[in-house]
């Protein structure tokens, strides 16, 4: 026979386990929390840089001198962009002159949701360049909005926004050529594109609504 | 340390007999989601190998600390904190990778294989014997993840290896059947999946009933193999 081991109390086995647990809680929280800290800062110098990528895709180099991500103006959350947060835009300026904007728009009506947007306009009013940074289209079918999943490597779709206009292309052409616009789509994927090509109109004509503000040459805190 | 034969058992259990998608059917979620070609597929499971070996690794290390009664709940804390730190310590170290890789790492931490493989192995078994489990369950799936991958994009979209060129630069996707090919919608959507899903597991079925039929044939010795034991 053993000795008798005094059987512990329900009470003290959950006192027990409550503290373990604890215990566990307090370690790994803390390894989560200092792996954040000693990470954060490279991740976010990788962030902006990931930014400035994308953004350097819808303005092209030689329309700017200025550092872009200081040089942003709020944007309320307006229909007209889709959004429902406020965003940054950003002002490209050279020798101090505005020379184009670049913002975020949102496309409510994907196949699959939303798709994010980020247009460029020049001073001009026309657009510098058009990009998906996120959607959730059909892979294969619809997903050709985004120049990294278009098999047309060449000429990607979204390539087709490049230099228009509200004043070069007349409001009934913003359509694809199926319902009697301009716009080239594939057969059988012509959701994505409607939504895309809607979102982008719409954005223009904020654009051309608020030209006062957007391209006011001292809205920007420049860093 | 470790026997060859233990060592051959694990690698077998996770590879092909007790194969994560074909046998436990574990973590459909991601898998329907992301076979959609075989980078995807390859990509995921890449991911999912990395967790799966620190997690192992982590709880077999700490089992004998941890009281039964609340195995569970200290599991996911390690596990959820675990692939956490592998993502921040991806995405600032090896940012490429983690350009690839990133956005796969969030879909694994609601995958129960982690957990399961945590539960049924890494529990009860030292941290080497973990590393392999956690090792060679993520080839398993590695390599029916990349076979349903390639299957879906050749039958959807005629093509194979579309994405590449996100990982290797400079790569060109093969395009295996005709420009012209007109795809096949249902292979891309997830109903497609199942349906593959379920013919990888028949065949797997098909293979294992045929060597049990000749193992039975008289005059082939039968070798005793003992029924492989699994940790769940």
């Amino acid at each position: 026979m053993t000795p008798q081991v005094r059987k512990p109390t329900a009470a003290r086995m959950a006192l027990r386990t409550a503290v373990i647990l604890l215990l566990f809680v307090v370690v790994f929280t803390s390894l989560l929390a200092g792996a954040y800290l000693w990470t954060r800062p490279a991740v976010e110098a990788a962030a902006a840089e990931e930014k400035m990528k994308s953004i350097s895709e819808v303005l092209p180099g030689e329309l700017f001198d200025n550092d872009l991500l200081k040089s942003s103006l709020r944007i309320a959350p307006d229909p007209a962009l889709g959004l429902e947060d406020e965003s940054l835009a950003y002002q490209a300026r050279r020798g101090g002159q505005v020379t184009g904007l670049v913002f975020e728009a949102v496309a409510p009506d994907g196949y699959s949701g939303r798709i994010r947007l980020l247009i460029g306009v020049g001073v001009d009013g026309s657009l510098l360049g058009v990009r998906v940074t996120q959607h959730k289209e059909t892979p294969g079918l619809g997903d050709y909005i985004d120049p990294r999943k278009d098999r047309n490597r060449e000429r990607p779709w979204i390539r087709q926004f490049d230099g228009l206009s509200l004043a070069s292309v007349p409001e009934r052409e913003w359509r694809v050529r199926k319902d009697g616009g301009r716009f080239d789509s594939l057969a059988g994927a012509t959701v994505s594109p409607r939504a895309v090509i809607r979102a982008v109109h719409k954005a223009l004509r904020y654009v051309e609504d608020n030209r006062q503000r957007l391209f006011a040459a001292n809205s920007g805190e420049d860093g | 340390m470790i026997s060859r034969e233990e060592f051959a058992q694990i690698r077998n259990n996770g590879v092909w007999s007790q194969n994560t998608s074909l046998v436990q059917i574990l973590g459909l979620c991601p898998l329907l989601a992301v076979t959609t070609n075989l980078v995807n597929g390859v990509m995921l499971s890449l991911a999912t190998i990395l967790v799966m070996a620190v997690s192992n690794v982590a709880v077999a290390s700490l089992r004998n600390l941890i009281p039964h009664e609340i195995r569970i709940p200290v599991f996911i804390l390690i596990v959820a904190a675990l692939v956490t730190v592998v993502d921040l310590v991806l995405n600032a170290q090896l940012h490429q990778l983690y350009l690839v890789l990133g956005i796969f790492i969030p879909l694994i931490v609601t995958n129960c294989i982690v957990l399961a493989r945590v539960e049924a192995f890494a529990n009860r078994n030292p941290p080497l014997q973990s590393l392999f489990d956690g090792v060679f369950m993520g080839v398993g799936m590695l390599w029916t993840l990349a076979l349903l991958g390639g299957l879906r994009e050749l039958i959807g979209a005629g093509t194979l290896f579309s994405g590449i060129d996100m990982v290797l630069p400079g790569v060109q996707p093969l395009q295996l059947l005709p420009a012209d090919y007109p795809g096949f919608l249902l292979a891309i959507l997830p109903p497609g999946a199942f349906i593959l899903l379920g013919c990888l597991i028949a065949w797997k079925n098909w293979i294992e009933a045929r060597m049990a039929a000749r193992a039975r044939r008289p005059g082939h010795r039968q070798t005793a193999t003992p029924a492989v034991a699994d940790g769940r």
